[in-house]
């Protein structure tokens, strides 16, 4: 894997969530990413961003585009050092969630992207990664 | 030593002023638009003066202490309020270090090139552009309050309620919905339905780039609150990729009724109120 271009934005506050889509759906113009994979991955990002403030009161995004196999998209990290998921696999079920809310962010997230991975340690932090590739569903 | 050069700037501070003038007055991006010369020269006097106080004790380097107080919360003050007034960060920094070549000229010309003299213009190097770091974070800082009533301001503006038949409402959200932005929708939409009494309100998410879950079950709750008034809701303006979006992510909106496009929602919305749009026949006006 070859990462062509990157770019690190520290997520605070609400504002930086706009900031921070912003720049993504830049990133995803430009290498021709069609708009509903760009809305898919936007959404996802969205998705992950939200609870990364919620959660962990925020933390560091790393946007990436990347070519592998051929293959032009976009990975996107997320790295908090909040308290972390206790149990990841509920977490990632339909319906589940701590903050009373719809729980469908992670799972949800997970459809909406090609790959998928979640690394949480009690009270050390959380890291999700997703990769849209530009073609393809 | 170092008194020694605060007793020199102190005894020359009549011709610093005037080169400081000067150099400010030549610098073609003074904004007479924004300032009088007469202004502006008043506040240079000040920061002068404060500028002096401080270095008296030949402190040089430490800014947090007593003796700097006056001179920083002046420079934020004057950073703060130029931001809010329009100014670019280069007039503002302008500012500041035309000072510093004023300063150093009065060192030089005293002093000339000496050993001493080196180490004066280094000090004072270092001072002003620790002072320069202040004025440009405060800068921005003043920017960023600029920004955030913005931000407010259109929140505000951007969620007009329009009334486009009688018994009907129609509300087009522009940009992101999140939580602020749901409350003014919601409060502006439930006041426009008590005042108008209407009984069917549209919302058009046309101009909303994403629907996360969160702005989801902001719409849903907009849905929930239209209708324990009283009024149906239609969610409109609902695009291809939206719509593939809020599958997968598995929202269930089937509650409530959408509608691609605005034209269709008020189709329903007429149907509902068992009104009839017709071509009539047309009639000349002679
Ligand atoms: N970054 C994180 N740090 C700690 N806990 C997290 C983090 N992200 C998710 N969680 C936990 O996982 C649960 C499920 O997250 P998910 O995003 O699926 O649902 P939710 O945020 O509760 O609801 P929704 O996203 O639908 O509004 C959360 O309720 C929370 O307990
Ligand atoms: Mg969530």
């Amino acid at each position: 894997m070859i990462a062509l271009n990157r770019e690190i934005i520290e997520i605070a506050k609400e504002l930086d969530v706009v900031f921070f889509r912003q720049r993504l759906k830049e990133h995803a113009v430009k290498i021709g990413m069609s708009v509903l994979n760009q809305t898919k991955l936007i959404t996802a990002s969205s998705e992950l961003v939200r609870n990364m403030l919620k959660y962990a009161g925020g933390g560091q995004i790393c946007i990436e585009v990347i070519n592998e196999k051929m293959q032009i998209g976009i990975k996107v990290t997320f790295e908090d050092k909040g308290p972390g998921i206790p149990d990841i696999h509920k977490a990632m079920q339909d319906g589940f969630s701590t903050g009373k809310s719809l729980g469908l962010g992670l799972p949800g997230a997970k459809r909406l992207v090609n790959e998928f991975d979640i690394k949480s340690e009690i009270g050390k932090g959380t890291i999700v990664t997703i990769v849209r590739w530009k073609n393809g569903l | 030593m170092n008194n020694a050069l605060a007793d020199l700037l102190l005894k020359n501070q009549k011709e610093i002023l005037e080169q400081w003038m000067k150099n400010q007055l030549s610098n073609n991006t003074l904004r007479e638009d924004l300032m009088s010369n007469e202004n502006l020269r008043r506040q240079s006097q000040e920061l002068l003066d404060l500028f002096l106080k401080a270095v008296k004790k030949g402190n040089y380097d430490d800014l947090n202490t007593r003796e700097y107080e006056g001179i920083i919360e002046m420079l934020q003050g004057i950073s703060i309020s130029r931001a809010q007034q329009g100014y670019s960060p280069k007039e503002t920094a302008i500012f500041v270090f035309s000072l510093k070549e004023a300063l150093i000229n009065t060192i030089v010309k005293a002093d000339g090139d000496s050993k001493e003299a080196v180490n004066s213009i280094l000090i004072i190097n270092n001072l002003l552009d620790q002072l320069g770091i202040i004025t440009f974070e405060t800068f921005i800082r003043g920017r960023e309050s600029v920004i955030l009533r913005q931000t407010q301001e259109i929140n505000e503006i951007s969620t007009p309620v329009i009334r486009v038949w009688e018994g009907i409402l129609a509300l087009p959200i522009i940009g992101t919905l999140d939580s602020a932005r749901t409350q003014i929708v919601m409060e502006n939409l439930l006041q426009e339905i008590v005042n108008t009494g209407s009984s069917i309100a549209i919302l058009d998410i046309s101009g909303v780039p994403a629907v996360d879950s969160l702005v989801a079950q902001h719409l849903i709750k907009t849905v929930s609150a239209t209708r324990l008034m009283g009024a149906e809701c239609i969610i409109s303006g609902i695009r291809a990729e939206i719509a593939q979006t809020i599958v997968h992510l598995g929202i269930d909106l089937s509650n409530i009724q959408t509608k691609a496009s605005l034209a269709s929602a008020l189709k329903l919305a007429f149907a509902m109120l068992q009104l009839e749009v017709k071509k009539g026949e047309r009639k000349i006006i002679k």
